[in-house]
This record gives structure tokens, sequence and C-alpha cells, in this order.
């Protein structure tokens, strides 16, 4: 393949990416407006189209009409910089994620990953740890009390619940023996879902740490108090209006569904079936190719349903309970995770 | 294609250093600072060294550059203020630098069996990284952890001090 062909598939993967991860974002935004309706008794949007399905471009076409405002006395550079990064944070880290089968496509590429990187995993992380940025940035430069107590808030909760979350991805890098995102879901595929690292590899404490890291590294209920409304209106984004503001929302639902992607990865076997080899290898080469995109789709779909759900159910966290929890227990969780699994790797 | 993005990342990271001294605002300061320590984590990706790549973006652009904007912020520090430094810094100072930077760059130059690191393809597992660390230099890299260990001690028990009766919050 030249180099000339390599780009321009690369071009053509990040543009449909892009695309569809929006389009997800949008549609992720009405699926929890949606439940959350239902949680709380009443039916959420359904005016806009049939069971409301053309309210996220309504919702998408008012944000861009809004009139935009800049404060007068917020610190500009920055101001107009901190949105930029996190969306742009958001969307990059999808670049490593591999959402179906290898080696499909013309010349034997991969038609369903941007990019097969060594370190994918260590990508992920490095490109979520850099989005803490567009956070901190936003309410720093807005210049108001709120904007900065959220956004001190998000600084410290973020650091702290990253520890957690790389330490309870130990477990299953140490299974694999790799930080390649592919090898990760290979080793675990092999005999469908009794093999995924969540029921097979015994890594289910992992799983649950990450679980409730994530929630606080994507600043969701019950962990959202960096935009607690009742005690901060709003938070990092108070001062922020229409686009801009909206480029946080996107944000925030991207990292949700990267999260979710990982999450599938990791822990719940990938693109591949839970059935393994029960069900015959599909002939049709369409089929052979579209199936575990489905796979994946549904694992990352039922991941936001859970999101939602907890958001519908749990109070939000005090302060003090959310670093307690954070530091006293997944921390030692996660090192103890670590160390079982590598007991039993070294004497099984 | 190696070299394009050698100099376009090493360009960066010295108008990054540059822009960390020349900016009065703390928080400029810092995030040149983060500009620095990510291109300088492209040019380790350009030598091969991945896991050193990746390490640096999480550990020192995205964890401990976290700190520094949350100690700004925290603090609110203001604008330095500028003055002209004292005339013996400017008459002593500016040699010194070229002096001090003259003599480590002549020692660097010509001290054996440093090896080279070339712009190449090639890539360092973090398999070879890992048998490097933990089994041939294991003892130096248990020393440093214990060294890092005490500092953390050390900077707790000061912290600890300041947090007694009689130094109330402003």
């Amino acid at each position: 393949m030249t180099i000339f062909e390599f780009f321009l598939w690369s071009l053509l993967k990040v543009a449909v990416v892009t695309v569809v991860l929006l389009l997800g974002v949008a549609y992720t935004v009405l699926l929890e407006r949606k439940l959350v309706g239902h949680i709380q008794n009443r039916w959420g949007p359904s005016r806009v189209g049939p069971f409301g399905l053309l309210q996220p471009l309504v919702d998408g076409a008012k944000s861009f009409l809004k009139e935009d405002l800049i404060p007068t006395s917020v610190y500009k550079p920055l101001y107009l910089l901190a949105p930029l990064i996190s969306l742009g944070c958001a969307l990059i880290s999808i670049a490593v994620v591999p959402f179906g089968a290898p080696n499909i496509g013309p010349k034997g590429m991969d038609l369903f990953q941007i990019s097969d990187v060594n370190i994918g995993l260590l990508v992920l992380l490095g490109v979520t740890s850099i989005g803490v940025y567009g956070i901190a940035l936003a309410g720093w430069s807005s210049n108001n009390k709120y904007s900065l107590l959220g956004a001190l808030r998000s600084s410290a909760q973020m650091i702290s619940y990253e520890l957690a979350l790389g330490l309870s991805l130990v477990g299953v890098v140490l299974r694999a023996g790799s930080f390649n995102l592919r090898t990760i879901v290979e080793q675990q595929a092999t005999k469908g879902i009794v093999t995924w690292n969540i029921f097979g590899g015994f890594q289910f404490l992992a799983f649950f740490i990450y679980l409730m890291a994530a929630y606080a590294e994507t600043n969701r209920s019950p962990f959202d108090l960096p935009e607690a409304e009742s005690e901060l209106t709003g938070g990092y984004h108070t001062e922020y209006s229409s686009m801009k503001f909206a480029m946080f929302f996107m944000a925030e639902y991207a990292n949700m569904i990267t999260v979710g992607c990982v999450a599938t990865l990791l822990f719940l076997g990938g693109w591949t079936s839970p059935f393994g080899d029960l069900i015959p290898q599909p002939q049709n080469i369409l089929v052979h190719a579209l199936v575990p995109v489905f796979w994946f789709v549904a694992k990352v779909f039922c991941f936001l349903f859970l999101y939602v759900w907890v958001r519908g159910t749990l109070p939000r966290f005090r302060y003090d309970q959310l670093m307690n929890f954070g530091w006293r227990i997944l921390m030692p969780l996660a090192i103890l995770n670590i160390v079982g699994t590598s007991l039993w790797l070294a004497y099984r | 294609m190696h070299l394009i993005l050698f100099f376009l990342f090493a360009g960066f990271c010295l108008a990054g250093a540059i822009n960390l001294l020349l900016q009065s605002h703390p928080i400029n300061s810092a995030l040149s600072l983060i500009v620095v320590m990510t291109s300088l984590a492209v040019l380790y990706l350009l030598l091969g060294a991945e896991f050193l790549a990746a390490a640096q973006i999480i550990v020192y652009a995205g964890a401990i550059m976290v700190l520094f904007t949350f100690v700004v912020m925290l603090l609110n520090a203001g604008r330095e203020e500028r003055t002209l430094g004292s005339r013996a810094a400017r008459i002593v100072g500016f040699p010194a630098v070229v002096a001090i930077l003259g003599v480590v760059a002549t020692i660097i130059l010509h001290a054996q069996g440093l090896g080279t690191a070339a712009l190449s393809q090639g890539i360092t597992s973090t398999e070879d990284l890992s048998r490097v660390l933990f089994h041939d230099l294991l003892l130096p890299f248990e020393v440093t952890s214990v060294l890092i260990l005490i500092a953390i001690l050390g900077a707790v028990a000061l912290a600890r001090r300041g947090d007694g009766e009689g130094t109330a919050q402003k």
C-alpha cells in the first residue's frame, strides 16, 4: 500500500468514525432524556418526530442559533481554548478503539479501527488525562467563583480516580501480556462469555473498580460534583453559552461512549460474540464483517443504559465521601486485585 | 518523515520552553510547560520509546501538571512583577549560564559508552524495557522508589506541621 492510499483510507476512516461518534453522542443524549423520563414516570421528549427521534437535531440547531455570549471579565484565550481541548480529547481517544474483526477490507487492512497501536490502552489513558485541562481551564478562565470551585473539584476528583482507574486495568493487562487492545480482546475471546475477563478471568472486582472510577472520570452522577447544579449553578460551564456549552456537553457524552468502548474491550470480550464457537461462522463476507460490529455496539449500548440507569437512581455523593471512597476503598481494592491476579498467574 | 516530525516537535519544545520563561502569568507558564512535556513525548516516540512516551504524557502532562495548574488556580496567583533584575545578575548571570551549558554539552559529547539512538522505525517494546528495569537494574530501581517514598513522607510531615494551631488561614 502506498503512502497516498494510506492517507486516503485513514482520512476516510476518521471522517466516518467521527460522524458516527457524533451521531452516537446526539442519540445518547436522547436515550438519557427518554430513560430518565420513564424512570421518573413521565414521557421524555416525544413531540419532534416519531417517539421524539428527531429531538437531537432540533437541540443541535438550537445550540447553533443561540447568541454566543462572552462575559467581559473572562481570560479570553483560555476561555476559548477550554471547550476545544475538552471536545478534542474526547474525540481523539476513539482513534485507537477497534470495533470490529481485524483484517477485513481491501488489501488486508483494518477497516474497523483507525490505528492499531502497540500501546493502545496507554494512549487512551493519556488522552483522557489531558482532557482534564479542558474543565480546569474553563473554570479558571471564567473568572467566576462557582466555575472555579467546579474546576477545582473536578481536577481533584479526576486525579484521585485516575489512579484507581489505571490500577484496575493492570489485572487485564497482566492476563493479556500486552497493551494492544486487539490482543487483549483476542486473548479473552477464545470460548465466548465464559472466557471474558469479567467472568473467566476473575476480573469482576477490577470491573467494579473501573466502573466506579469511570463514572467519576466522566463527571457523571453519582460523582457529578464538578457541575452539581444545586450548589454550583452548573460548575465549570456556568459562564458558557450556545455552541461552547454544547461542546462541553458533547465531550461529556463522547467520553461516556469511549469509556463504554474501553469497558467492552477490556472486560466484555470486545467485538466477539458471547456464544463463542457455538454459532458457526457466517460465510457471507458482509455478514462476517457486520456481526462483530453489532456485538460491539450492543455491548456499548448496555453500558450506556447502565450509566443512565445509575444517574436516574442514585443520589450525589458528598465531597468528603467521594474522596474517602476513591482513596480508602477503590485504591486498596485495585492494588489487592493486582496482587491477587499476579499470584494467580504465577502459580497457575 | 521522521526528520520533519523531529524538527517540528523540537521547535514546539523550544518555543514552549522560551514562552514559559517570557510569560508573566503563572497559568500561561504552566501551560507552556505542558506543551514542552507533550513535545518531548513525541520525540521519545520518534526514538522508538513508545512506553516512555505514553508514560511521559500520562504522568507528567496528565498528572503532575494538573497539580501545578491546580495549585495556581487554588492560590489564584496573580501576575508576577517584572523587574529589570540586579546588575550583577545581568553581568555575571548570562556568561555563567553560557559557560555551564558549554561545560555540560562538552562533557556529554565526549562521554564514552552512552550509546546512541537514531530516529528510526524500530520500537523498543514494553517487554524489553521492563526486563531492563525490573531485572538488570532492579536494585537502583528499588532504591529510587524508596527515595521517592521518603520524599513523600517528608512532604507530608512538613505539610502537617503547618496545619496545627496558630497558623490560621488567611
